[in-house]
């Protein structure tokens, strides 16, 4: 870890400008991912900002009739928010399929989603990566690549986003609030969020520099059976081969967004259209365009085992 | 004591303290975080330095360069020691690969430097501005490729073994199995780092470290640093976990005793975990080819095993055959091992190293095979069961109770319902049961203890035996209490220091049967001492409630030592008992396993263990040591592979996120019995190990099981689900 300084910063605006005007500078949450990537010296930040003190960690509804998340909002408190139960079953889910119950404690909302690859080359500071080190290669291209992306990948990275929380974001269209080092504000369409790696897969989000998560707001409940599926080779505290986010409506629609397949949360809506077709359909829609490695091909069968599963469950 | 006759009835048999359930005489110290483990001496009066060691990044080459002047100018910084400055260092006996010194690189993440600063965190941020100039080799990496290039290893591993005629005996057999199985590299991924303090006090050094074998730590220690053994003081107190991954010297104390010597201060160095794995050793992976012939009846006719796996030059196999010579009957039988060069980090042992792989492989085959012979898998285990050793029938077993934890475990755990593959159902999950032997050798190593009795009554014993979380400072205390007539409370145990007698140390499931037996000496010296001290006949003389007693005369044990006190000395020895009978413990596993239809999970749901593995010294440590096995296994069977990148030659996930150990939810009921067992021909105890037994083929039992859950064969450890889904009912 290198020597940084560190600031709490006083106010949203504050936070945004400090980090613009410094391009080594990053926001700090709980730190549980962070520190561990500082630790090892794949992230080099020389200056922290840190962003617990600036109020946002209240769960609101909004006038729409949907739920404003606070960015710092921990994992533990939103699975348990009682509205998120009853109406956002799925993100519920997702969050507490997540970590464990020490990390959900520490990680916040904002970081969750923001949260790197678990590619271990990424992990290791002796072997070639893009996004750790843009230009040196991709390790696990031809090399260990079990748990990598099998869709929207490319020469350049087959890093998949191991968060489970986004994947539910992802199936209930939550929308992301920032605030810029101008002071500006937007909100960001979950779907645009996260990017595909492309020939520049240390770009991850569409986040600018000094951009500040403030919020993820969820549009009003859409009721459905909410089901979160994630499949692992333990039974707890290890990130998802595939993950299925579903919510089935009682006439066989519904949404489908998929984890441990791609470098975002991997959602298509011509593939839900085909859902009432079946499974084999809507997968193949999915994940049309997949190009998996010789360790990885099992995640295309694995989608749309786990899918099938997941709708025969909504229907039972 | 020479042991050379068996064993008669002894003060143990008493079985007063010993073989009684008494929790863990140090574990007030360890649930309370006053149990001090190697990185966590503090003396308040030293100010100790911290050193982070440097790992080559590559696997196979020479260092050209190292730049380490940016790391000698950060913050802190007190001293850089690199493996060019110390030079070609001798090699100690146990270790294949070299630990530090000279330009070669053997294997990724060897140690290079080491950088020592005023804080942790200094001495990392300033180890990562070492740089160095590499001139890379290519290695070899792939035991599969490597197999046609391996050769017969030492004869002192006696590669090759042959009984009878097997080739023509299996020909001819009419029921014949031919598989190859492959078991992964693993990582002990004990829950300590290897860590060491090393303080120099002029030429001599005193290292606080974690060690499971004090002696081959000491003597490795000193010819690595090229000092004499006896100016090297070492402490290993409390281990947390060892797996094997302690038994020989690490880099960590050759590091810390450089560190401090260029520093000029005591330094702490322990491992970062990332470096564990090809840093330090590792279980090597196998390919094993298991043939068995058998008559329609069921009994075999034709046996072999054979090996294939890997290490670094000069190292040794992984003895996946051994258990195969003796485990089954057969007239017709052959071993063999084969050893290929790799540049792959060492391989050496890992809990019941040899047959905990062997088992994996052996025990899918017997399943195989009782399938195809239409057998019940536990009958054809009994049917084939032998009370001699297989190649020397002149020879029996000590004790073989392997039918008896068959059927026990049997009777106990519902085998009888067991149904055919693929045939039951619990909503989305497919239920199987499987079944394994498990067995694994009784080793003898002699062990030394000193006992010390004092005015007070109250008995000492030291001895540089380790306790690496089995027990050792329980089943000691239990030995001595039970010798010399004392409750527990008045014996204390002393362990893990080099000033005390040389023991067994912990490894091949020895520890617990060989160190309390050299505490039995000990303790036997101790009372002909007290007896000639009282004028005491010594054969009638009986120790019972604190008092020594002989005829219609009795003293308080603390009055007979008086004020200068008393101490018996003494070392076990062994003789031919274990030429002469084959001492080995048994035991068998069921599982019941369930593996969802639509992704091939495999999740345990109930595992029992029968063990027949003489006396159990205390049946609380004892489950322990088991249960904890038996999770291991799990771990093997389900998800436990260092995956090697057979381009740049290394583990890649090395660490706890990449490589996966059971966790609790993994873990359902786990149930264990002991077989009313002594053996009089393994030691005055009457003991034999349990630490390793727990988990030889408890991975086969759970490869049965999904075997029988879903009718998909996988004989390639670990069983993930991308090895099943592909043979799972259509779901869609
Ligand atoms: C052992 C382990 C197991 C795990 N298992 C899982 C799992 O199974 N599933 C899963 O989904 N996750 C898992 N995680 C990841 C965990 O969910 C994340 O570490 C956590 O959500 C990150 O949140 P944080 O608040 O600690 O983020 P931090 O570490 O504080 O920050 C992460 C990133 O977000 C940025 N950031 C933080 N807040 C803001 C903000 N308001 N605006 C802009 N940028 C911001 C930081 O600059 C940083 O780049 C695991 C983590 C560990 C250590
Ligand atoms: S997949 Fe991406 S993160 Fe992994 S090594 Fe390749 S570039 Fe790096």
């Amino acid at each position: 870890m290198r020597a940084f300084t560190y600031e709490r910063a006083s106010s949203v605006e504050a936070a945004a400008k400090a980090a613009a005007s410094n391009p080594e500078a990053k926001f700090i949450a709980g730190g549980t991912n962070l520190l561990d990537l500082m630790k090892l010296e794949i992230e080099t930040p020389t200056h922290l900002i840190d962003v617990n003190d600036l109020g946002l960690d209240k769960i609101e509804p909004t006038q729409e009739g949907g739920l404003r998340i606070g960015a710092l909002v921990r994992n533990t408190d939103l699975a348990a928010h009682k509205t998120v139960r009853r109406d956002y079953g799925l993100l519920s889910r997702a969050l507490l399929a997540g970590a464990s119950g020490q990390l959900r404690n520490k990680a916040s909302t904002a970081g969750n989603l923001l949260q790197r690859t678990r590619c271990p080359y990424f992990y290791d500071t002796n072997q070639p990566c893009n996004k750790r080190q843009p230009g040196s290669g991709c390790s696990a291209i031809g090399g260990f690549s079990r748990q990598h992306a099998v869709v929207g990948t490319s020469e350049a990275c087959i890093a998949t986003n191991p968060s489970d929380m986004a994947i539910a974001m992802r199936a209930l269209d939550a929308v992301v609030e920032t605030v810029k080092g101008d002071g500006s504000r937007r909100a960001i369409p979950i779907a645009d969020f996260h990017r595909l790696p492309g020939d520049t897969p240390y770009i991850e989000t569409v986040l600018e520099a000094g951009e500040i998560i403030t919020a993820v707001v969820l549009p009003p409940p859409i009721g459905g059976r909410q089901i979160y599926r994630k499949v692992r080779d333990r039974a707890s505290y290890a990130f998802a081969l595939v993950s299925v986010g579903a919510v089935i409506q009682p006439n066989g629609t519904g949404r489908i967004a998929v984890g441990g397949v791609a470098h975002k949360p991997w959602r298509v809506e011509a593939a839900e259209a085909e859902l009432p077709t079946g499974v084999r359909a809507a997968t193949g829609v999915l994940l049309a365009d997949a190009r998996p490695t010789e360790q990885n091909r099992f995640k295309v069968e694995l989608v749309e085992r786990t899918l099938a599963a997941v709708i025969s469950e909504a229907r039972g | 004591m020479q042991f050379d006759t068996p064993a008669t009835t002894n003060p143990i048999d008493r079985l007063k303290v010993v073989g009684q359930p008494i929790h863990r005489i140090d574990g007030q110290l360890k649930t309370t975080g006053r149990a001090m483990y190697a990185y966590e001496w503090n003396d308040p009066n030293v100010s100790y330095a911290y050193g982070y060691p440097v790992g080559a990044a590559i696997a196979k080459g020479r260092i050209k360069s190292m730049d380490v002047s940016d790391a000698k100018k950060a913050p802190g910084v007190l001293a850089v020691v690199t493996t060019l400055d110390v030079g070609e260092l001798k090699k100690g006996n146990f270790n294949t690969a070299k630990l530090f010194g000279g330009d070669e690189v053997q294997h990724y993440h060897q140690a290079i430097a080491v950088v020592v600063a005023e804080t942790f965190e200094q001495a990392r941020a300033a180890a990562a501005l070492v740089r160095v100039d590499y001139a890379e080799e290519k290695g070899v990496f792939d035991l599969g490729k490597a197999m046609d290039t391996a050769v017969k290893p030492e004869e002192s591993q006696e590669p090759d073994t042959a009984v009878g005629d097997f080739d023509v005996a299996f020909t001819s057999a009419p029921v014949t199995l031919d598989e190859t199985y492959t078991t992964p590299d693993q990582s002990h991924c004990m829950m300590e780092p290897h860590a060491s303090i090393a303080a120099w006090n002029g030429d001599e050094l005193t290292v606080w470290t974690s060690s499971q074998m004090i002696d081959w730590w000491r003597s490795d220690l000193a010819t690595t640093l090229g000092i004499d053994k006896e100016k090297l003081h070492l402490m290993s107190p409390f281990i947390g976990g060892g797996f094997g991954g302690k038994l020989f010297l690490r880099a960590d104390a050759v590091l810390a005793a450089f560190g401090a010597k260029e520093a000029g201060r005591p330094v702490k160095v322990a491992l970062p975990r990332p470096l564990m794995p090809n840093n330090t050793t590792h279980r090597p992976a196998t390919i094993q080819r298991v043939r068995i012939g058998a008559d329609r009846d069921g009994r075999i006719t034709a046996i072999a095993h054979q090996s294939w796996s890997g290490d670094l030059p000069g190292g040794g196999p992984e003895t996946a055959v051994n258990q195969t010579r003796l485990l089954y009957a057969g007239a017709n039988r052959m071993t063999a091992m084969r050893l290929a060069a790799l540049d792959l980090p060492e391989g050496n042992a890992m809990r019941a190293p040899g047959e905990a792989p062997g088992l994996m492989a052996l025990e899918i085959a017997i399943d195989e095979m009782a399938e195809k012979l239409g057998m019940d898998p536990v009958q054809f285990r009994i049917l084939n069961d032998t009370q001699v050793d297989p190649e020397n029938p002149e020879r029996p077993f000590s004790q073989r109770n392997l039918i008896g934890c068959l059927e026990v475990g049997a009777e106990r755990f519902g085998w009888n319902q067991r149904r055919g593959p693929g045939s039951r159902r619990d909503g989305n999950w497919l239920i199987g049961v499987g079944v394994a032997a498990a067995f694994r050798n009784n080793l003898l190593v002699p062990s030394g203890a000193r006992v010390r009795l004092d005015r007070e009554g109250i008995v000492t014993v030291e001895t540089d035996m380790t306790d690496i979380g089995t027990g050792s400072y329980t089943i000691i205390a239990q030995t001595a209490a039970e010798m010399l007539g004392l409750p527990i409370e008045k014996v204390a145990v002393q362990l893990g220091d080099s000033r005390f007698p040389v023991s067994a140390g912990s490894g091949g499931q020895f520890g617990g049967n060989c160190s309390t037996a050299g505490v039995y000496a000990a303790c036997v010296k101790l009372r002909e001492a007290v007896a000639q001290k009282l004028g005491f006949n010594s054969d009638d003389v009986v120790f019972e409630n604190g008092q020594v007693r002989s005829g219609n005369r009795a003293v308080l044990l603390a009055e007979a030592a008086g004020s200068d006190g008393l101490v018996g000395e003494d070392t076990i020895e062994w003789g031919d008992l274990s030429k002469t009978h084959q001492q080995s413990t048994f035991g068998a596993h069921f599982v019941e396993v369930g593996v969802d239809v639509a992704t091939g999970e495999s999740r345990i749901r109930r595992m029992l263990a029968v063990c027949a593995a003489g006396r159990i010294l205390n049946p609380i440590t004892a489950r322990s040591q088991v249960i904890g096995a038996m999770t291991m296994g799990v771990g093997g069977a389900l998800y436990e592979e260092l995956a090697v990148d057979t381009r740049s030659g290394f583990f890649v996930n090395h660490d706890l996120a990449g490589y996966e150990v059971p966790v609790h939810a993994d873990i359902p009921r786990q149930e264990v019995i002991f077989m009313e067992e002594t053996d009089p021909m393994s030691s005055p105890m009457k003991a034999k190990g349990v630490g390793e037994l727990g988990l030889c083929g408890v991975s086969a039992a759970i490869a049965n099981a999904i075997y029988n859950a879903t009718g998909i064969r996988v004989r390639r450890y670990p069983i993930t689900l991308d090895k099943l889904i592909g043979g799972l009912p259509d779901v869609a």
